[in-house]
């Protein structure tokens, strides 16, 4: 990656994560702790990784799709969405509200570029599985990609989902999850202890790489060891080590943040933090 | 009963998937381990390739099949009745019925005759789950002819489905050239005395006792309600205002399904008297199917009595 492109995405991260928090303040609730330890893997997958997106046609039939499993961080896909021109960066603001196509959850049918409405945890591999077998079965090259958060692999449906995956060889299928430690409980590890996660998704027969979920040079990394799976025949898992709330100082690794507005003051906080990161990528 | 022939509707259900298989290269069928009870091996043995089993995980099943039904496939899940829309019910809820996804939910196995199983497979519920799912059509064949038109019918609108199908051999009384509608209700008998309302493996059941009541000097019109969602208002409140009073039959608890959908749409426009014949809000237990549904009313004979008493 050269440093102007990964300048790039840092600045379109950034703006994403002002617009996170600006548009859970405007809506008074949401969840902006996983939305923002997701921005970078959605930056990176939208502006780099997945093909033939068309925002003016976003239901363009060859495009590769992407679920978000954890439905309820659609604050970081929103924007990334209108970032990338699917529809305006005003519209934001209506999260949560009445008429808005931005529902608390995603919905396909509402929000263009949204490829599956989700929210209730541990669907959205099953679902990502379904469109990688069926691009497959109709001998399309689609790939299918999909988040989930890590609190949401206790579902034991995530299991049914890669089970389901290595079996049926789902080499164009990339799991993503979002490994930020905490749920809304308190930390995912005295929640209920996933670990050894690494070892549980090798075991189910998927191909595991770890990466830190901020740096684009490993993101990229990633994805070009899910690039070199195809053909194996091995569903790929890429494990991110996050940090909750990333990005804004009182929000960093605070299981309190998982679902919870900024009041006007945090708000202010937060975006003078946010607007200085972006000052100093911009001058670097 | 135009003929004496008797088969499963889950036999109906094999058979249609294979015709379909013909004629839409779109359709795809998945199942959960079951594919021998619920005979949607009999398309594997057509097609192989269209055919996937996802072992015994319903709820991954269910998404999956969300999954390429946005790709444009029109898949067909299979699995009994307890397991389609019990275990997973939030999957259909959730990532089929709320984007009104293509996929159809097909169901064997409903109801008090699955017999010997006993309750933990008699799924008296499944009815009341799926038609509180906005936009989801509801529907349960009461004999093969109707089973595999039905089939056809789903494949044809697009939407969320769920079909119940049967597990016990059943009368043919439909001939070949039936035009079934989805929505629309079947008066199979004409009468002014009461109406009787029944769906699935009751309405043969319910003609026999209309049959009876005849002799008797009571004239029963018996209808039969294979959508139950959406319902045919127009035909029950015809029914309503023309006999007055109606006796609902159904494999299914009488809460949530036929009888509270009829008595939903009386009570609202053309308040009538309204019996349920039904489950009533129990579980049920091993035992011959015959037998069992017996026991919980579910025949010729106490239609018969209900309908004298009513």
């Amino acid at each position: 990656m050269t440093p102007e492109k990964k300048k790039e995405l840092q600045l379109f991260a950034v703006r994403a994560r002002k617009n996170v928090i600006t548009s859970v303040h405007a809506a008074g609730s949401g969840h902006p702790g996983g939305s923002l330890s997701s921005i970078d893997y959605l930056t990176y997958l939208y502006n780099v990784e997945m093909r033939n997106l068309d925002p003016k046609n976003p239901k363009k039939a060859d495009r590769d799709r992407f679920v978000l499993s954890k439905g309820h961080v659609c604050p970081g896909l929103y924007a990334v969405l209108a970032q990338c021109g699917f529809f305006p960066e005003s519209d934001l603001l209506t999260l949560r509200k009445p008429g808005s196509h931005l529902q608390g959850h995603p919905n396909m049918n509402l929000t263009p570029g949204v490829d599956l409405s989700t929210g209730s945890l541990g669907q959205g591999v099953s679902a990502a599985a379904g469109m990688a077998k069926a691009a497959k079965f109709l001998g399309q090259d689609i790939r299918a990609y999909v988040l989930t958060g890590d609190g949401e692999i206790a579902e034991g449906q995530i299991w049914e989902a890669l089970e389901f995956a290595a079996h049926y060889k789902l080499d164009n299928l990339c799991v993503a999850m979002d490994i930020n430690g905490l749920q809304i409980d308190g930390a995912t590890k005295d929640v209920m202890n996933m670990e050894p996660i690494d070892e549980k998704c090798k075991a189910f027969g998927c191909d595991v790489i770890k990466i830190d979920g901020h740096d684009f040079d490993q993101i990229e990394k990633a994805f070009e060891h899910f690039h070199a799976n195809i053909g194996t025949g091995v569903p790929t898992v890429i494990l991110m080590k996050t940090v909750k709330g990333k990005g804004v100082s009182f929000m960093e690794n605070q299981a309190g943040w998982h679902g919870k507005a900024p009041n006007d003051k945090e708000f202010e906080q937060a975006m003078s933090e946010l607007d200085a990161a972006e000052k100093e990528i911009k001058e670097a | 009963m135009a003929d004496v022939k008797k088969i499963a509707t889950r036999e109906s259900y094999g058979n249609a998937l294979v015709e379909l298989g013909a004629v839409n290269d779109k359709v795809v069928v998945l199942d959960a381990d079951l594919a021998g009870a619920t005979k949607s091996g009999t398309f594997k043995k057509a097609y192989p390739d269209r055919h996937f089993n996802c072992g015994i995980a319903e709820a991954n099943m269910t998404d999956v099949a969300a999954g390429m039904a946005t790709m444009g496939l029109i898949p067909f899940t299979s699995t009994f009745a307890m397991f389609a829309a019990g275990r997973a019910y939030e999957m259909v809820r959730n990532t089929i019925g709320y984007p009104h996804l293509n996929v159809k939910v097909c169901a064997t196995h409903g109801g008090l005759s699955v017999g010997p199983d006993g309750a933990s497979h008699q799924c008296n519920e499944d009815f009341g789950l799926m038609r509180t799912i906005p936009g989801m059509t509801v529907m349960c064949p009461s004999d093969d002819v109707e089973a595999r038109k039905m089939v056809h019918a789903a494949a044809e609108m697009d939407g969320p489905v769920y079909i119940r199908f049967g597990r016990s051999a059943v009368p043919v009384y439909h001939d070949e050239d039936f035009k079934f509608e989805i929505g629309k209700a079947e008066t199979l008998r004409e009468g002014t005395d009461v109406a009787i309302i029944a769906n699935g493996i009751m309405v043969p059941v319910a003609l026999e006792a209309a049959e009876t009541l005849a002799a008797e000097g009571i004239n029963a019109r018996v209808i039969n309600m294979a959508t139950i969602k959406p319902l045919d208002n127009e035909a029950v409140l015809k029914a309503a205002k023309e006999c007055g009073k109606i006796i609902t039959v159904e494999e299914h608890n009488i809460i949530g399904g036929l009888g509270e959908a009829v008595c939903g749409v009386t009570s609202e426009f053309c308040p009538v008297p309204v019996k349920r014949i039904g489950v009533p809000d129990a579980f049920g237990h091993s035992g011959d199917a015959d037998e069992v549904l017996a026991e919980f009313g579910l025949s010729a004979e106490n239609i018969v009595k209900v309908a004298k008493s009513f």
